[in-house]
């Protein structure tokens, strides 16, 4: 299949489009009945993408055959199969939840919703740096309509924040376009590679600028630690399936900083090598200091998850920052894992809301839920799977980042910061939990049962957390090899330069 | 022209960047309409400024100017006009929903007191 790489955009794009046009948009259950039906072929689609990238093999999807470097590539190597299919797998549970009923609320939640998977999977999948900055804007676009679905003042009040800091970003991310274009005169990630070796002393020093711009740019979308102030709240007032699917909108800046300052300013990029590296490690421990206390200070269930997102943050951005194959495998295994479990639990979160009638998610005396037992086993698998307990991923995750630090230097810091991180979030679990499920008022429960669908997209969610441990193994393996192989690529650049440069 | 040329992009800048941190919804979008402008000056020059020269390669080796900036800045004021219409919308309807037009939803309290004092 030649033309795969460029389903996953073009996917979501036609369905999208579709529900926006009659017999479709006339009605909700053709257009859930769609979603579905794209979401469930997009898994497929990316299952086939990543065992067709497992051999190791690099996928160039050369659009409108323009030759690299000039033109537009899609390259789907194993680390954007990887992503693509996490995102399918969140989208489809996202979706599952929604269709629930949550979709009603707002118009337009369908289409909305694929024309934000179409700009995830683009940036995951595309070789071109402005591209990428293009599906960032789709992407973007999306999320602001998509959070204020279902409307609201917190909603609005959430949305201003994160558009006004978004649509700063996106000019900052310009300007390090800008300033990367005027020094390397060109925009493809490979032939940047090529060409950031060759820079005299005093371009160097422009380009680093660039460099470190966009380090600004992936911080403030992977909420880094300066920049992190606008996660809980957004996350918190956003709809539950919409805050479910931005679990993986964090992991895109964690992404693309993965791919820029690996695959362009890599080893091979003379003065410029590793220029990330002294600002990631302080920045990542600080992150995981900064969440800990949001963690224990966190008033209510949603804003609790959105600190243990900044948390899973600071552990990845920690891996990152130990910049080695064994550290990068280890990121990946545990940013496929902590954007699962925070995806169920903001799914979760909802349930829970949903039974508690006027206290919502807020950890305070309120009636009792009339499922506390399916709703209490979901909240104990999530919370021991994003504390990091056995016999779940995050365990396995924590395990495998902590395992790769360097003794002399880096493992006293990450030590310390990732098991009182992981500490903290175990006392406000268990006091979340406690107070939750435990600490009831005697007025008569009046809930309705939540809807099947919604609880079984919990637990297909949930689920992914004991699948991760039992084909450890084999997917350990696969994430290993494809540190390998995103590490390889700034000194093999042949696979992604067919015509050997400009 | 190069000095010119810069100091216009700077002094965009500068002011997009004072006008973003206002408090209050319209110069903040205004700001953000000025920081897009400043970026599309900037990226247009970052394929350097040439007079007098075509943006296509000709047979000739004429002077020729780099195309691939003006796509570019195409795209970036195609997605910031868009941008930017967004932003009006919702900072009209956080003006409605919030009652008032401070960036946070609801006015310093300094602000208060200030009001109050204005009323009688």
């Amino acid at each position: 299949m030649e033309h795969l790489a460029i389903l996953p955009i073009i996917l979501p794009l036609l369905s999208g489009v579709m529900m926006l046009l009659p017999p479709v948009s006339s009605e909700n259950s053709r257009q859930r009945a769609l979603s579905l039906a794209t979401c469930g072929a997009l898994v497929l689609v990316t299952l086939r993408l990543l065992l067709q990238a497992s051999s190791g093999e690099i996928q160039l999807y050369v659009l409108g055959d323009w030759q690299p470097p000039f033109g537009i590539v899609l390259v789907a190597d194993r680390l954007s199969t990887l992503m693509l299919l996490l995102t399918a797998v969140l989208g489809f549970a996202a979706m599952l939840y929604a269709c629930g009923g949550d979709d009603k609320r707002g118009k337009y939640f369908h289409p909305l919703f694929m024309f934000q998977l179409m700009g995830i999977n683009g940036a995951f999948l595309t070789g071109d740096i402005f591209n990428l900055f293009v599906f960032f804007e789709v992407l973007l676009i999306a999320s602001y309509a998509l959070l204020i679905h279902g409307g609201g003042k917190q909603k609005t009040r959430a949305s201003v924040h994160y558009v006004v800091l978004n649509l700063v970003g996106s000019s900052l991310f310009l300007f390090a376009l800008g300033i990367l274009y005027g020094t390397l005169g060109t925009l493809n990630m490979a032939d940047m590679s090529s060409k950031i070796g060759l820079l005299s002393g005093s371009e160097q020093a422009i380009a680093s600028t660039g460099a470190l711009l966009l380090l600004v740019v992936f911080g403030l979308k992977s909420a880094m630690l300066p920049l992190q102030f606008w996660l809980p709240r957004t996350y918190a007032s956003a709809s539950a399936p919409v805050a479910a699917l931005f679990a993986v909108l964090t992991k895109v800046g964690i992404y693309s900083i993965l791919r820029v300052f690996t695959v362009i300013f890599g080893e091979q990029a003379g003065g410029l090598a590793g220029i990330a590296t002294p600002w990631l490690w302080p920045l990542a421990i600080l992150t995981l200091v900064i969440a800990t206390l949001g963690i224990l200070a966190a008033s209510s269930l949603r804003q609790l998850i959105g600190q243990l997102v900044i948390l899973s943050i600071g552990t990845l951005l920690a891996g990152i920052a130990m910049s080695k194959v064994e550290a990068t495998g280890a990121v990946l295994y545990y940013l496929v894992h902590s954007t699962l479990v925070c995806g169920a639990l903001f799914l979760l979160a909802d349930l829970i809301t949903q039974q508690r009638g006027k206290a919502e998610d807020r950890f305070v005396t309120a009636r009792r839920m009339c499922q506390p037992v399916p709703l209490g086993i979901a909240f104990f698998i999530g919370a021991m799977a994003i504390v990091g307990l056995p016999p779940f991923s995050g365990f396995v995750g924590k395990a495998l980042i902590l395992q790769s630090a360097n003794i002399e230097n880096q493992a006293a810091w990450v030590y310390s910061a990732v098991l009182i991180g992981g500490m903290a979030a175990l006392i406000a679990l268990s006091r979340a939990g406690t107070t939750l499920f435990w600490n009831i008022s005697r007025e008569k429960d009046a809930c309705e049962p939540v809807p099947r669908l919604q609880l079984s997209a919990v637990f297909l969610l949930l689920a992914t957390s004991p699948i991760l441990v039992i084909f450890g193994g084999p997917i350990t393996d696969f994430t290993l090899d494809t540190a390998t192989q995103l590490h390889g690529l700034s000194r093999q650049l042949g696979p992604l330069l067919p015509g050997g440069g400009s | 022209m190069e000095m010119i040329y810069a100091l216009c992009v700077g002094i965009l800048t500068t002011c997009g960047i004072f006008l973003t941190l206002r408090g209050r919804t319209f110069p903040v979008v205004v700001g953000l309409t000025m920081l897009s402008y400043a970026v599309n000056l900037f990226l247009f020059a970052s394929g350097r400024l040439n007079v007098e020269a075509a943006a296509v390669l000709q047979k000739e080796g004429a002077a020729y100017t780099d195309p691939l900036p003006q796509a570019l800045v195409l795209t970036a004021i195609v997605i910031g006009f868009a941008m930017t219409a967004f932003c009006v919308i919702l900072a009209m309807r956080a003006r409605a929903d919030l009652g008032n037009d401070h960036v946070d939803g609801r006015l310093p309290l300094a602000d208060d007191d200030q009001a109050q004092k204005e009323k009688p």
